[in-house]
């Protein structure tokens, strides 16, 4: 009878879940931080075209050994800002001046695949488009309304919105992101390079999750192994309890 | 093996070392007759110690200071970052206190329920319930504010709406939140207080707590899942309690299996899924403290979001917060009662009638169903969930007095069953 009331209870919460508030439909980024040629392309495009406006103020440089780097290969090839690799990504645009500049300090990205997510950086970065109504003459559908330019748009080229036709239940006119003056890549290459960034700053978000999840499964094999002896161990000690 | 026994002698013309060790342990009799449902108080101590060993070393790294760094992060924040990235094995330290939070309000709940079903606070062990609900009291002020160190977002602005409710208060409102706060907004003075309380004043109340808590247990003796007196049938010879067992060998076996069962689910967590999907850490707490950006949606974690949900149910009256507030703290305020609430002839759900399961299963889906209303933001129809489900978290209470006396029950047995 309890279990019939508890799964009658568990049964409504979908509903519940059903009623939150309208989200912006997110794409699948599927990374893969053990992928370290796509982690170091990652770096190599976070230090090119993010550090110039964007710390990384916990991340050394120097902690980019992690993805298969020399010291000397991180210093000749990805260290953009600050002198010794020890140093932290700090960006080349000072905070008063981007202040006075954008209205806004960029946010500091060294956790922001953890407070945003992989899917949402992954949308996010691929669904800038003109805007001659924004000071910057960009928009996003991702973010509306967001302070920063499209930093990558050189590689991607220009989207614009434009309606389809359709109508979407709402009954609003369904604007659909159409390419509109292609950039050096590729849609497919342009997205296959925003995974690789999406990729990096997941790993910059927890640079220990491999080591995590290393450590984690040697763990568990102890522990499951004395979970066994102290079955057995109980089992001896209680066999003249009836 | 003489010297040791003649050092034993030695400490025990001072000190009772053996009378301890055979009073607590090797001579506590406890009914031979436990289930699942009693791992959970040696787990919760076991988080207990957890909690504080790890407390220890995260201390020796950790600056609670809201001023700003360089890179205009909060120093205490970017600290929490430096224990995640350049102290060793800080990741595994920070990650072990912080499903060690959670872990210890999935084993307390456990245990309180283990309580209610079995009957565990009825006489003569109304202080041990008593205790144990200074416990959970004190563990939810010590979960509260550990959670505004990191100075993340949440921590931030979790802490404003809670302390805010203290000036609800009518006359003596304001004062008293700015005086909580130590600044008119939570602030580096709040954040100071805070750890202060965190990390000394809290958990020293909490070690009295559980001495006393135990103490209390062991002068009584253990219930049992028949919820009888072990004590009445004693073996006439040695005054032993013919279904007791001595707690040292056979329960502190059974406990070590327990542990390293519950060590494999907390090292699951832990190592593949330390966020637990935003129920253990927040999103939004991996964004710096900003006092001047509001998150669109305020929620407490996810141990605190059922008394959340009724303090949000109660409409402001007279423009004011309090019957809210209120309503909340008698949310909690009632489970002190619940000994002298129980009104039933027997003690465990074994032998109740089906009014009271039916009343203990409501009980227990509304709190569930308020736990998951509190993670959510409001709506009309939501809203009004959390009014009903909040009149059946106190129907169990207010009524208890009655249906537990009107219910019909089986009668107890003799000695304890299997």
């Amino acid at each position: 009878m309890m279990k019939k009331i508890i799964l009658a209870a568990l049964l409504c919460v979908p509903l519940l879940a059903h009623a939150s508030e309208e989200e912006v439909k997110l794409d699948s980024a599927q990374v893969n931080v053990e992928d370290k040629l796509s982690l170091q392309r990652g770096a190599r495009v976070f230090v090119n075209y993010c550090v110039g406006c964007h710390s990384g103020s916990y991340m050394r440089y120097s902690r980019l050994e992690d993805l298969g780097l020399t010291e000397k290969q991180i210093v000749d090839n990805l260290m953009v800002t600050g002198e010794k690799p020890v140093e932290t990504m700090t960006a080349a645009l000072r905070r008063d001046d981007a202040k006075a500049w954008f209205g806004v300090a960029p946010p500091d990205l060294t956790l922001v695949a953890r407070s945003r997510g992989a899917d949402w950086l992954y949308t996010y970065l691929r669904t800038f488009y003109r805007d001659p109504s924004r000071p910057t003459g960009w928009n996003n559908t991702t973010f509306p309304n967001v302070a920063m330019p499209h930093a990558l748009w050189a590689l991607q080229g220009q989207q614009v919105l434009k309606e389809d036709g359709g109508k979407s239940h709402e009954g609003q006119a369904e604007k659909v992101l159409v390419l509109d003056k292609p950039g050096k890549l590729s849609p497919v290459e342009y997205d296959a390079l925003v995974k690789d960034l999406v990729n990096y700053m997941v790993y910059m978000g927890e640079p220990a999750q491999t080591k995590r999840k290393e450590t984690g499964i040697f763990v568990l094999f102890f522990l499951a192994g004395l979970t066994v002896l102290a079955y057995y161990l109980k089992k001896e000690f209680w066999k003249d309890i009836h | 093996m003489k010297i040791l026994q003649a050092l034993l002698g030695w400490i025990d013309d001072r000190f009772p070392l053996t009378a301890t060790w055979k009073q607590h342990l090797s001579e506590y009799y406890a009914p031979k007759n436990f289930n699942f449902w009693y791992f959970f108080g040696s787990l919760a101590l076991l988080v207990l110690v957890l909690q504080i060993v790890t407390g220890i070393f995260l201390t020796m790294h950790y600056k609670p200071d809201a001023s700003l760094n360089a890179a205009g992060v909060s120093v205490a924040f970017a600290s929490v970052e430096y224990i995640m990235r350049d102290v060793d094995w800080g990741w595994l330290i920070r990650y072990l206190h912080s499903t060690g939070a959670s872990m210890f309000f999935v084993v307390v709940y456990l245990h309180m329920y283990r309580g209610l079903i079995y009957g565990s606070y009825r006489k003569p062990r109304e202080l041990i319930w008593i205790f144990g609900c200074f416990i959970y009291v004190a563990l939810m002020a010590e979960a509260f504010m550990g959670y505004l160190l990191p100075w993340g977002q949440m921590s931030f602005w979790g802490a404003q709406v809670i302390v805010n409710l203290f000036a609800a208060i009518p006359y003596i409102g304001d004062g008293l939140s700015t005086w909580i706060r130590g600044d008119f907004v939570i602030s580096d003075a709040t954040l100071n207080r805070f750890f202060s309380f965190h990390v000394i004043a809290v958990p020293l109340v909490l070690l009295g707590l559980v001495v006393m808590h135990l103490v209390a247990l062991h002068e009584v003796g253990s219930n049992n899942p028949d919820g009888i007196e072990i004590k009445k049938k004693k073996d006439p010879n040695t005054g032993i309690p013919l279904d007791g067992i001595p707690f040292h060998p056979y329960y502190t076996v059974k406990d070590i299996f327990g542990v390293c069962v519950f060590l494999m689910v907390f090292s699951v967590i832990l190592f593949f899924t330390p966020e637990m999907g935003g129920y253990f850490l927040e999103g939004n707490n991996f964004v710096p403290a900003d006092p001047f950006k509001t998150p669109p949606h305020i929620a407490p974690l996810w141990y605190f979001t059922a008394f959340y949900s009724i303090l949000r149910a109660v409409p402001p009256m007279f423009g004011s917060q309090f019957p809210g507030v209120i309503a909340m703290g008698m949310a909690i305020v009632v489970m002190f009662l619940l000994p002298w609430l129980d009104r039933s002839p027997v003690k465990s759900i074994r032998y109740r009638g089906a009014i009271y399961k039916w009343a203990l299963a409501l009980f227990v889906i509304a709190f569930f169903v308020l736990s998951y209303l509190g993670t959510q933001s409001v709506s009309e129809l939501k809203n009004w969930l959390a009014r009903i489900f909040s009149v059946i978290y106190f129907a169990f209470f207010i009524f208890m007095p009655w249906y537990t006396r009107i219910d019909k029950t089986k009668p107890e047995p003799e000695r304890v069953t299997a």
